[in-house]
């Protein structure tokens, strides 16, 4: 009990010490450009008190309870004993890797789901779009593009293939997206690549990309170990633009149901 | 006080619901896959506890003090009317919240250990530690310049994809010159450079301006702050690779 009190304080005090330049600039313009009191200055504070707590808490939870587990897990998936090399098999094809795919998948599933910083973009979109876009049904389809990316890049890692080619076609579907997608949505498509990313996902992810690299033969865990992150950012946009076109689609289809209906009965 | 408990059972709940699938699927993994116990269970309880209740505590702080505190912000500039002042704002904020992020920090001597490995820099701690901090700087460079484009870009309301697109563009031909051993770097660093607080502080700060100034609709110009921090770091790092 006393080592996680320990460590609660140590990372209370790194959450400070990570948030600190954050409100000295937040602070220095507000004092000495802005000079305008702040609304509702106690309640901010405490909201700022609350954020701080909770990351603490929050991480030094994961660091307990989760992330030792999820590592341990990526390496030994990757371990090529676990895979079935033996005697028998002296030589893995990338398609015994299975376990490794559905646990990219999963591992990148769950974690987005749980990730902070996309919870906080989420329920903004949702009260700006007024409803239209719900914060659930958005989380899950990044969540979904993020285990596409982190299962994809670990398939890449397994067969060596260049990182650059993948993101590039990447790139290209997202283009190609855009020119169809709804002008509401692309902004906020681009920014879920950007924030899917963060406390939950990362550590564990990259603990997958390691052990992978430094398990598979031929791969190097410096240059190969990387990349995966550059998946799970570069998916979600995908995910995010194809279920507001799937959306869109959906709603015209139901007005010209209804329409339709609602014309029989006039 | 009632309602404030039944928020706080409300988000407490919620932040449950979305720890499950993780819990789900590690437990999943350890017990069927792996076909091994579930180890320290008198750690992992009270472990995910914390992560409940921390995040229950954030979002709860989100909406009391990020928010407001970004729009109120973007309301307070936009009233006074000095795009300098602005800028130098975002500047600041897309930089300095950079420089310290633990993420990149590790990226970086991450990357410095690589290029000493490689040659490109002499293999010993003084020349990685200072390729290590040039790297950051970039980085937090990179993110600073990023926050002051989009910003410009809220206040002219042009369209976010141009910029987006032209940075894809630039990517995928820098990286046919830069050396291969920065490239997976590079790729990453966009991802690890937005962390936890300074992301509902953007967006509250891009949706607050989109509000305010008059013509912008906050759904199509206030969100694309985030998408640029996450795309120029990539055009930087793979440059500071072939420079270096």
């Amino acid at each position: 009990m006393l080592d996680l009190l320990i460590s609660l304080l140590y990372a209370g005090f790194a959450t400070m010490r990570d948030v600190l330049p954050i409100v000295v600039i937040l602070f220095g313009f507000q004092f000495l450009v802005i000079r305008k009191k702040i609304p509702n200055l106690k309640k901010i504070i405490i909201g700022f008190v609350y954020v701080l707590l909770g990351l603490t808490l929050f991480l030094v939870g994961l660091e307990e309870a989760l992330f030792p587990l999820g590592e341990t897990m990526a390496t030994q998936l990757s371990n090529p004993e676990f895979l079935g090399l033996g005697p028998d098999k002296p030589v893995l094809d990338w398609s015994d890797y299975y376990w490794v795919y559905i646990f990219a998948a999963a591992i990148g599933f769950s974690t987005t789901i749980a990730e902070p910083s996309l919870i906080a973009v989420a329920i903004k979109a949702e009260e700006i779009s007024g409803g239209k876009i719900s914060s659930v049904g958005l989380r899950i389809s990044v969540a979904i593009g993020v285990s596409i990316g982190v299962s994809l890049g670990a398939f890449r890692i397994v067969t060596g293939t260049p990182l650059p080619t993948y993101i590039m076609v990447g790139y290209i579907v997202v283009i190609i997206q855009t020119f169809f997608a709804a002008k509401t949505i692309i902004p906020l498509a681009y920014d879920t690549g950007g924030v899917t990313t963060s406390t939950v996902t990362v550590p564990v992810v990259a603990a997958l990309g390691l052990g992978l690299a430094s398990t598979v033969p031929g791969r190097s865990p410096l240059l190969d170990g990387f990349g995966l992150i550059a998946f799970a950012s570069v998916f979600p946009i995908m995910s995010v633009l194809a279920y507001a076109l799937l959306a869109e689609r959906f709603a015209k289809r139901a007005k010209v149901k209804k329409d339709a209906s609602s014309g029989r009965e006039a | 006080m009632s309602s404030g408990l039944k928020n706080f059972l409300g988000l407490f709940l919620g932040a449950l619901r979305d720890l499950a699938p993780i819990i789900l699927v590690i437990a999943f993994f350890q017990i069927l896959v792996l076909q091994q116990p579930f180890p320290n269970l008198e750690k992992v309880i009270p472990g995910l506890f914390f992560v409940v209740l921390g995040l229950t505590l954030f979002i709860q702080g989100l909406e009391m003090g990020l928010f407001p505190l970004g729009e109120s912000m973007a309301n307070a500039f936009a009233h006074k009317g000095s795009v300098v002042a602005l800028l130098s704002f975002a500047f600041c904020l897309g930089f300095g919240t950079t420089v310290a992020e633990p993420a990149l920090i590790a990226v970086a001597a991450e990357a410095a250990n690589i290029a000493a490995k490689a040659g490109n820099i002499p293999l010993t701690d003084e020349s990685q530690a200072r390729y290590a901090l040039e790297l950051r700087l970039v980085v937090a460079l990179s993110v600073g310049f990023a926050i002051v484009l989009g910003v410009f870009r809220i206040l002219k309301g042009w369209p976010i994809q141009y910029f987006i697109i032209g940075g894809y563009v630039l990517v995928i031909i820098i990286t046919n010159f830069a050396p291969a051993d920065i490239i997976g770097i590079a790729y990453d660093s966009g991802g690890v450079t937005t962390s936890t607080v300074t992301v509902p502080l953007v967006t509250a700060l891009g949706v607050g301006l989109a509000h305010t100034i008059r013509g912008r609709n906050p759904m199509i110009d206030g969100f694309g702050l985030i998408a640029l921090a996450s795309l120029t770091p990539m055009i930087f790092v793979l440059l500071f690779g072939m420079v270096k």
